[in-house]
């Protein structure tokens, strides 16, 4: 996202809360679009969005702390995964699904990374062509192909609940 | 200010120390004809003042200017040819 | 070539446009990915080096110097514990005036064990005699690991030198890098110098006992007076820097809308992208704040620093480790030098984001705000000289 987002004019920074945990543990991760450089680098206290890769993560943790009133939350779930809780408009996509269906998979685990990438971009009005560019760009060769294409599936199959 | 550059540099020399063969308490002592040519002495030697002169009948040579009488090659020589003398 | 990459991509992208012959490392957290990348680029073909694989951190800057000692350009990286291994090997390259660089990813020491970054590692290493710098950003990292090479092998200087970067929030972040043109490296950076030469052949012996311990002393002062010498090699190689790639970073500081500013915050590393901001915000607010980011631990710079102070009001220094029975080390370093230039300043220190504390803008803000208030309704100090920040508004004396 941070190259889809240069790419188009814009400045951004991603950087991930995790060290020592292992694959299947819950982490945290952020990014930063900005029209300018950005200069600050502490965690995201007060999120525009919420990504959420696992909606069994709702029922662990408490995802949405910070997120501002009338934010928005990209969820990977088959169904409208988090409605009522709060003033938020919610995109929903059964990323797990796409990345099944494009056999991205390792070690057991579907890969919804590049798939989610797409439904954001929806939600941030980034266009999906840019997104398709970056993860082509950043993988290469067929794997680059076969996730770009999870990020457009997912961008055209996420829908949207208005609260 | 001075240009000069100050390096933890030396060159190896010999006697850097002096003549440490005056340091010797017993001398080692060669008696060729019970020497076999092995070289051992020659190799275990731990100040390297030990040399071979090929093609002659005293095999090994021993340089008292630097030999601190250690008597490691009293000690490795198979033959027992090489005996430590109390310096007079 | 603007790329997404990560600091310690930078890092290793530095090292390949230094055209590094030689690199020797041992993974640790979180350094590791500088060394992989590098490993990645030799495999590829893209890079002319041979890896040294070690079993220490000990033998990895052994191995590195060695290389150096033999006249090859070498690199290495490491962090937090490794860096404590390296320790006794860090005298030995400095003391021998062989260049060197290195990039130090930081990260708190234990014990508890922990990953994240705090400056506890890289001041430690404050009187080895390396020239030691932190950056702001992944394009500092890249930059300052080419200057490095550079300042290094300047015969005026000819010491090692450390390119130091937080763990996480440079190490593993990604943002835009300008990946300069090899062509304009190779015309920045000159043939490699060094003092002399380890070969075959041709005996020497570095390091054996002196035979007067005078010429013992004067080692020690030519590390000193080299290190007095190298502030002027880094401001050139920084406007040097600037012709080619229009990028400066001041030299040894950075000052930051210190024009008229009544109070400064004074800092280094990533968060001062941080406080910049904050300065920004206290500016909007009414404050006259400006900020020096000071680049260069070793040499520390002295006078610009007390310079700039000369007309403070009060001064706030952020240390993000601490000398425990004495203070922060940045700060002292502060207070010293301009108590030496007959600067006379109320300076406050703050303790902050010690192993791996999050620290943003608004904490700065906060800190900043507590102290010049209470400077000016003259209850300062509040109540120590010495402050402890825990996060969430937490202080403590």
């Amino acid at each position: 996202m941070v190259l889809a987002a240069y790419n188009i004019g814009l400045w951004a920074q991603a950087f991930p809360f995790f060290g020592a945990e292992r694959r299947g543990a819950p982490v945290t991760a952020f990014a930063r679009i900005g029209k300018v450089r950005i200069r600050t680098r502490s965690m995201i206290r007060n999120p525009d969005v919420v990504v959420i890769l696992d909606p069994q993560l709702l029922k662990s943790t408490d995802v949405l702390k910070g997120l501002k009133n009338g934010g928005k939350i990209v969820i990977n779930s088959p169904s409208a995964t988090g409605t009522g809780l709060g003033n938020y408009i919610i995109y929903y996509v059964d990323a797990t699904k796409i990345a099944l269906d494009l056999n991205l998979v390792l070690a057991g685990w579907p890969l919804v990374n590049t798939a989610i990438l797409g439904a954001l971009a929806k939600a941030i009005n980034i266009p999906i062509g840019a997104v398709e560019d970056a993860v082509t760009a950043y993988l290469g060769g067929r794997g680059g192909d076969v996730n770009a294409l999870a990020a457009r599936k997912a961008y055209n199959e996420v829908r949207v609940i208005e609260h | 200010m001075s240009t000069e550059r100050y390096l933890p540099l030396a060159r190896p020399v010999v006697g850097v120390s002096g003549k440490t063969g005056t340091w010797r308490i017993e001398r080692p002592v060669i008696n060729y004809s019970k020497c076999i040519k092995c070289g051992l002495c020659w190799l275990y030697c731990p100040d390297n003042v030990i040399e071979i002169v090929e093609g002659s009948a005293e095999y090994v040579k021993i340089d008292y200017d630097y030999c601190k009488g250690c008597g490691i090659c009293s000690n490795v020589c198979p033959t027992k040819a090489i005996s430590m003398v109390p310096e007079g | 070539m603007i790329k997404p990459l990560t600091g310690n991509y930078a890092a290793a992208w530095g090292a390949r446009l230094a055209r590094v012959g030689v690199v020797s490392a041992y993974p640790i957290t979180p350094q590791t990915t500088i060394v992989e990348k590098l490993a990645e680029f030799i495999e590829r073909g893209e890079m002319d080096a041979r890896i040294i694989r070690v079993e220490s951190e000990h033998s990895a800057l052994s191995a590195a110097w060695g290389a150096a000692l033999g006249g090859v350009r070498a690199f290495t990286a490491t962090a937090s514990h490794g860096l404590l291994y390296m320790h006794e090997m860090l005298w030995w390259a400095a003391g021998s005036r062989i260049p060197l660089v290195m990039a130090v990813v930081t990260r708190t020491i234990g014990p508890p064990w922990n990953i994240w970054t705090d400056h506890s590692d890289i001041m430690g290493q404050r009187d080895t005699g390396w020239l030691i710098m932190m950056s702001e950003h992944n394009q500092e990292v890249l930059d300052s690991i080419i200057q490095m090479f550079k300042i290094s092998e300047d015969p005026k200087v000819f010491l090692p030198g450390i390119v130091g970067l937080d763990g996480f929030i440079l190490s593993h972040t990604t943002e835009p890098v300008d990946i300069p043109d090899q062509d304009v490296v190779d015309r920045f950076l000159p043939e490699r110098r060094q003092p002399y030469i380890l070969k075959p052949g041709d005996p020497l012996i570095m390091g054996n006992i002196p035979s007067d311990l005078r010429d013992n002393v004067k080692m020690r002062w030519d590390i000193h007076r080299s290190q007095e010498r190298a502030k002027g090699v880094i401001r050139d190689v920084d406007r040097e820097w600037a012709k080619l790639t229009g990028r400066s970073y001041g030299g040894l500081v950075e000052r930051y809308r210190c024009d008229n500013a009544k109070y400064h915050i004074i800092g280094m590393g990533a968060w001062v992208g941080d406080m910049k901001e904050a300065v920004d915000i206290l500016r909007d607010m009414g404050y006259g704040i400006g900020l020096v980011k000071v680049r260069y631990v070793r040499p520390f710079p002295g006078e610009e620093i007390a310079e700039t102070l000369a007309s403070s009001k009060g001064v706030i220094v952020f240390d993000r480790s601490v000398s425990p029975g004495s203070a922060g080390p940045l700060y002292l370093d502060v207070l010293s030098h301009a108590y030496i230039h007959g600067v006379r300043v109320p300076i406050q220190n703050v303790l902050a984001g010690i192993a791996g504390i999050d620290v943003g803008y608004d904490d700065i803000i906060g800190g900043v705000t507590m102290f010049i208030n209470a400077l000016e309704e003259g209850r300062w100090p509040l109540p120590s000289k010495i402050q402890w920040y825990f996060g969430g508004g937490e202080w403590w004396p």
